[in-house]
């Protein structure tokens, strides 16, 4: 390489990205962020230091070697950058869109203390979609080990475990109980920030390590975890139900006809297909004046889905002020561009009839903000006499999801006080053999967290399995060993030795 | 419709989980009978769900890739054949299309089950003696309260039938009852067959033959369901009906199915579907009911539409192959 990079001699500018223009993408459901090309990706390579200390690596949830894949753009390798991504994760093109960078790896960006930080997310996502156009998945010959492992739920931490477990040469199987897999990325996140083509080629490629994939398949209803484990010949399950279960605000007429929840309008637009009925019999409430109360980013979700879907206005309905909302600051950008109204400091106390069952209007009061609350977040306080009422035809609740009940009510997992299921440090829940992770453990949080949980379980699983250097060849010759930590196999001589005597 | 002898597993091989169905693959029909003009059975073979169902259960179908998810009450099951049976009314856009496209040997694309808390059955009383159960069915809904008729007879109580039909036309599974039920009281709107009366007079005698009557299921419309609530509420007698909200996913996952029990609001889906009749909220379910009113007209009309046009396409075909046949 050249002489050495410096913060004066890289690009000062990032990179942008080319985007729909947002008056236009604000009608459609095609993706907004196009990506970078081959120039713009190599431009925005050339902005990384190398830093010695990598505090990108540790930034994110999955330590990808982040320096080491951009060194590769550079060289115009860029299947090498692709196996160096899909060594620790297998979702490059799901999380170089989706994941808060700005909190992780591009947060803590050395370039990013006297410039704005590398642009990691968007040339990860540009190694991802390059591997699904060129189909670069590896498919490695993998010694079977004869363990079968059951995994429960397709979202971003079951996909994470299947594909560690496929690999320490498992046979895997993912059930879920939606009729196509991905989990929240399926269900959830629209098709403007997540096609549909991504995740089924992220699911193609567990299908090429061996991963089998069931849908219609509800766990502790067509069979239980402990069946999963005494009739089915499961030797590990891993549990990543996720936290599904929205919260309704529990306001005078939160049941009328227009009110639903996030979950329910995202359900519908994105896993149903609801925005081409009648060609997918899937219906869906079109409102005019739609109120989305929340400011996550199942807020901002459900918003441009509403304007998609040919609402007039759009409105955001937030308790506390914009500093505190908790969704990324690019997807309220992308929102206000997009014409949503934002109303920070309001919060519903009831929708309003109009008579036949539907909404005519919120009564909603204006807020102040009082002292730090547990969060630490300064907690909204009503101003009396403030109340007013806002016309809409439409409700969204967007104010976050709980533990889902089947797993709890139908098996002997110990749940914590809120429901979510509790694990050791290895992600162990209380049943021998079976571990959890993700949402249903730890709450709503992100994708990368949850696939982070998802390979902390794997590891978890292979340990408690007992399995040990599982040898993988892949087409072009190479080896590579999978299985323990160096530190594990030390222990693992010593347990064979102790067995012998 | 896909090739429906790829999965047909047999009832006796079901420890693997091999009939679940991979995400593109289908449930096989292996039995179909027309009731009425209007309403159906299927049979599916799925010898998993067949072991786990329960009084008192659903599941979620999808008929084809581009179809909804609807709601539809498990009438009966069979472990030992491993199969399923729904009884589906044609009313709207996706039962009519399945009335007309599901025939044996097509396959669902998608069932999931069961779904819902099973109807909790108990053997006795708290006096130790037998409980006497009455079971009300209305219209469709005499398909699911069969299992529980079944089931409680099972169990060893008294079993009361009192089955609702508009005329003789449209009775269906009366010596299926029969078989489960101590006494039946067949109830016709217009008198051609059993007595003449709604379902809630039926109710009405069965109540006065049997006053220590220890609970009543009442399954059918909502009207209905909310009529039998009214009926046993002055005697105390508790009473059990089965909700059928709007739903979506079936798994508590959206909310869609959202009911008011006792001023509690409570997902149909996974707390229920069975709730306290004297405690459901009616108007309110009622009026969600009729959300998507519009929706489901514009469906219809559109499908009818289609079906017209290809049925045209094909008389068309026929007609212009005709004499080319003749040539």
């Amino acid at each position: 390489m050249a002489a050495k990079r410096t913060i004066r001699s890289i690009p000062q500018e990032r990179t942008p990205v080319r985007e729909q223009p947002p008056l236009e993408r604000a009608r459609n459901f095609v993706e907004v962020n196009l990506g970078y090309d081959a120039s713009e990706a190599a431009r925005e390579a050339q902005r990384c230091l190398f830093c010695a200390d990598q505090p990108c690596v540790r930034g994110c949830p999955v330590s990808i070697d982040i320096p080491g894949f951009i060194r590769q753009i550079c060289h115009e390798d860029h299947q090498g950058a692709y196996d160096t991504i899909a060594r620790t994760n297998l979702l490059p093109a799901v999380c170089g869109r989706v994941c808060p960078q700005e909190n992780q790896c591009e947060g803590v960006c050395t370039v990013g203390e006297s410039l704005e930080p590398v642009a990691i997310g968007r040339l990860e996502r540009y190694v991802g979609d390059l591997a699904i156009a060129n189909d670069w998945a590896r498919r490695p010959y993998i010694s079977p080990t004869a363990y079968r492992v059951g995994i429960v739920g397709s979202g971003p931490a079951g996909m994470a475990c299947a594909a560690d477990l496929a690999k320490a040469g498992c046979q895997v199987t993912v059930f879920e109980a939606l009729h196509l897999p991905g989990g929240v990325l399926r269900y959830g996140i629209p098709d403007f920030r997540l096609p549909g083509e991504v995740i089924d080629a992220e699911v193609a490629n567990l299908e090429k390590l061996g991963v089998r994939f069931e849908c219609n398949t509800v766990v502790g209803r067509l069979f239980t975890i402990e069946q999963m484990l005494e009739d089915l010949g499961f030797d590990a399950v891993f549990i990543g139900t996720g936290a599904g279960y929205p919260t309704m605000l529990g306001i005078p007429g939160d049941s009328l006809g227009g009110v639903l929840s996030a979950n329910e309008l995202l359900t519908r637009a994105n896993l149903m297909q609801a925005r081409d009925f009648p060609v997918h019999d899937t219906p869906i409430p079109l409102g005019k004046q739609v109120a989305v109360v929340g400011a996550g980013n199942t807020a901002m979700d459900a918003m441009r889905v509403c304007l998609r879907l040919g609402a007039e206005q759009v409105h955001c309905i937030y308790r506390r002020s914009r500093t505190e909302a908790p969704a990324r600051a690019e997807e309220v950008h992308h929102a206000e561009q997009e014409g949503i109204e934002f109303h920070w400091l309001t919060n519903p106390v009831a929708v309003l009839d109009d008579g036949a069952g539907n909404v005519r209007a919120m009564r909603c009061v204006h807020m102040e903000l009082g002292e730090p609350d547990d969060s630490g977040r300064r907690r909204p306080v009503p101003i009396p006499g403030s109340e007013f009422e806002f016309p809409c035809d439409q409700v969204v609740f967007a104010i976050g999801t709980n533990a889902n009940p089947i797993i709890g009510q139908t098996s002997r997992l110990t749940l914590n006080r809120w429901g979510y299921l509790q694990t050791d440090d290895d992600l162990a829940t209380s049943i021998d053999g079976v571990f959890a992770g993700g949402d249903i453990v730890t709450g709503a949080a992100t994708v990368i967290e949850a696939m982070g949980a998802g390979r902390t379980a794997a590891a978890g699983i292979v340990r408690h399995l007992g399995i040990r250097d599982v040898r993988r060849r892949y087409d072009d010759g190479e080896e590579r060993i999978f299985g323990i930590a160096a530190h594990e196999r030390g222990h693992a001589r010593v347990r064979e030795v102790a067995a012998l005597l | 419709m896909q090739n429906p002898a790829a999965k047909q597993n047999s009832g006796a091989n079901d420890s693997a989980p091999s009939t679940a169905g991979h995400w593109a693959s289908a449930f096989p029909i292996v039995e179909r009978e027309d009731i009425s003009a209007v309403t159906f059975s299927l049979t599916v073979r799925h010898p998993l769900m067949a072991k786990a169902a329960r009084p008192g259960q659903f599941v979620i179908v999808m008929s084809h890739a581009e179809g909804e998810r609807i709601p539809l009450t498990i009438a009966d099951f069979d472990a030992a054949a491993g199969t399923i049976t729904l009884v589906i009314q044609a009313v709207g856009k996706s039962t009519r299309e399945m009335q007309r496209l599901c025939q044996v040997g097509t396959s669902l694309h998608g069932i999931a089950g069961p779904l819902g808390i099973p109807t909790p059955i108990e053997a006795s009383t708290r006096s130790g003696a037998p409980p006497t159960i009455v079971c009300v069915g209305g219209g469709l809904g005499v398909a699911p309260v069969y299992p529980q008729a079944r089931a409680w007879h099972d169990a060893g109580a008294r079993v009361m039938g009192v089955l609702g039909f508009r005329n003789r036309n449209l009775v269906f599974w009366e010596n299926k009852f029969r078989d489960v039920c101590d006494e039946l009281i067949l109830c016709t709107d217009d008198g051609s067959a059993g007595t003449q009366g709604m379902v809630t007079d039926g109710l009405r005698l069965a109540l006065e033959a049997h006053p220590e009557t220890s609970e009543v299921i009442a399954i059918g419309p909502p009207v209905m369901m909310r009529a039998c609530a009214e009926v046993t509420r002055p005697h105390g007698i508790r009473t059990s009906v089965s909700l059928n909200p709007i739903m979506v996913d079936g798994t508590g996952m959206c909310g869609g199915c959202r009911v008011r029990v006792g001023g509690e609001v409570k997902f149909a889906c996974v707390d229920g579907p069975d709730f306290d009749a004297h405690l459901v909220d009616f108007d309110d379910l009622a009026s969600r009911l009729r959300r998507y009113g519009e929706e489901e007209a514009d469906a219809m009309a559109q499908w009818e539409t289609v079906c017209r046009r290809a049925e045209h396409t094909q008389a068309d075909s026929l007609a212009s192959a005709l004499p080319d046949a003749r040539g």
